[in-house]
């Protein structure tokens, strides 16, 4: 049991490794946000381009294709390092596992929902918001999609060591998802109306609080089933 | 706690714990079942709104109680088996998640055909609803994650970890739901003294209701020796026991 590292260096060096290896696979990145971008596209398609309409429905539109599309990346999460075997120096590390898994979270929340939460305004075009909704669109990216991360990484520990995971993970995990969804497009409706959201980001970063101290005991565990 | 629970780790002791309680469970459900039924459909008076079609209650609400009943008695069968490690308790989770998705499986319907004369549509977006049909995803989680592995030692464990998952976030999605949108009435026999259910219809209800968690019970015993049976089938008093069958 020699620790010759600090708990930060241990996160920082495997958030870096993770951000390193995304950034030399720019699909990664990209492919979710384009999935994102074409979804948005097809709503209008499928029930027509009338403005107020579109404006009446985009939060929806907009935190349904983030689900989704953070679903994507989800996958790939654990199953490198399942498959080359780091995983498992990762669990049998002296370092706390809740720690290193943190790591490999907050990495994959930089990776598939901040460039998400960036490109907001350009969906927010599309879809006919305005300035108002706007702002209550990113502020709720920007507090929901973590969260995201945090349960979908439960489902992908779950499953990272079953051969056809993916499908199975989007059925554990988009449950879980329905209070983020209720709580974001209900603060974005709210704002549209001009009044105070105050209250519905309030319960996301308490979520978001509660996500970030339990989920990375419940990933580790989960991972740790899917090791052994 | 230790000390009682201690000698069910043992396959066999549980084994012999389910043959003692089935019997019981089994005589409640079958004496309270045909009283519960006949009183509630045949003898309980007729509702002055709603008429006949109300008496669908005396299954609709004893299976919604139970769907959440045993989704909590999962989660605790789960905390068991995490916590203290105990196979049984992993045995446990599997043998009640089919019969807990069934019972919420027959809220749904029943609820589905009671809402059609009453509220004039088979499905509405309620808050009571949506919560009861994501419980019902859940159970199909634990489920699937459960038959996807082929290690049943590790699905067992995986199953577990998702079912405390499941009830953390399960009064979470039920408030953030409530709030989302009501229309389906309040809990109505709640509070005891202040009944807002006439005694004549709440008794025959009260026996359907411990009818079905004696069903439940009874089913889940059954499941979980066949379980304890196929886990432990190369042991010797497994194979003592078939021989003696």
């Amino acid at each position: 049991m020699i620790r010759q590292h600090s708990y930060w260096q241990l996160f920082s060096a495997v958030c870096k490794k993770d951000l390193q290896l995304a950034f030399r696979q720019r699909a990664e990145i990209v492919n979710p946000l384009l999935f994102f971008l074409i979804v948005i596209t097809l709503f209008p398609l499928a029930i027509g381009p009338e403005p107020g309409l579109l404006a009446r429905i985009a939060p929806g539109i907009i935190w349904v294709a983030a689900l989704l599309s953070t679903m994507l990346g989800l996958d790939k999460l654990f199953r490198d390092d399942y498959h080359d075997g780091s995983l498992e120096q990762l669990i049998a590390s002296s370092y706390p596992l809740p720690l290193t898994v943190l790591a490999k979270v907050v990495a994959h929340w930089i990776i598939t929902g901040l460039p998400l939460v960036l490109m907001t305004p350009l969906f927010a075009l599309l879809l006919n918001l305005d300035t108002n909704a706007l702002i209550a669109t990113v502020l709720t990216l920007l507090l929901g999609t973590p969260l995201l991360s945090f349960i979908g990484a439960i489902g992908a520990g779950l499953t990272v060591g079953l051969q056809k995971g993916g499908i199975l993970m989007s059925l554990l995990v988009l449950p879980l998802y329905i209070p983020v969804l209720i709580f974001a497009t209900s603060a974005i409706e709210t704002s549209t109306m001009s009044l105070d959201y105050s209250g519905q980001l309030a319960i996301l970063g308490a979520m978001l609080v509660v996500a970030i101290l339990s989920a990375p005991i419940a990933i580790s565990s989960a991972l740790k089933v899917s090791v052994s | 706690m230790w000390k009682w629970l201690h000698p069910y780790a043992k396959a066999d002791r549980a084994y012999q714990l389910c043959n003692t309680l089935l019997p019981y469970f089994a005589v409640i459900t079958v004496v309270c079942m045909i009283v519960g039924w006949v009183w509630g459909l045949a003898y309980a008076p007729a509702d002055y709104q709603q008429k006949d079609s109300y008496r669908i209650i005396f299954i609709h609400v004893p299976s919604a109680i139970l769907s959440m009943g045993a989704y909590s008695s999962m989660a605790i069968a789960a905390i068991v088996a995490l916590v203290w490690q105990l196979r049984n308790a992993e045995l446990a989770v599997i043998a009640i998640a089919p019969v807990g998705a069934c019972v919420t499986a027959i809220a749904l319907i029943t609820g589905a055909a009671w809402g059609k004369p009453m509220w004039g549509a088979w499905w509405v977006w309620d808050a009571r609803l949506t919560s009861e049909l994501i419980l019902l995803f859940l159970y199909l989680g634990v489920l699937s994650l459960y038959h996807a592995f082929e290690d049943k030692k590790a699905a067992g464990r995986a199953a577990s970890i998702l079912a405390i998952v499941g009830v953390i976030n399960l009064p979470i999605i039920h408030f953030s739901v409530e709030w989302w949108n009501t229309l389906h009435q309040g809990a109505s026999i709640t509070k005891f003294n202040t009944n807002a259910i006439d005694p004549s219809m709440f008794w025959p209800l009260m026996l359907n209701i411990v009818a079905f968690a004696a069903f439940v019970g009874t089913v889940t015993l059954m499941r979980l020796k066949n379980e304890i049976l196929q886990r432990e089938k190369h042991r010797p008093w497994v194979r003592q026991l078939l021989n003696r069958g």
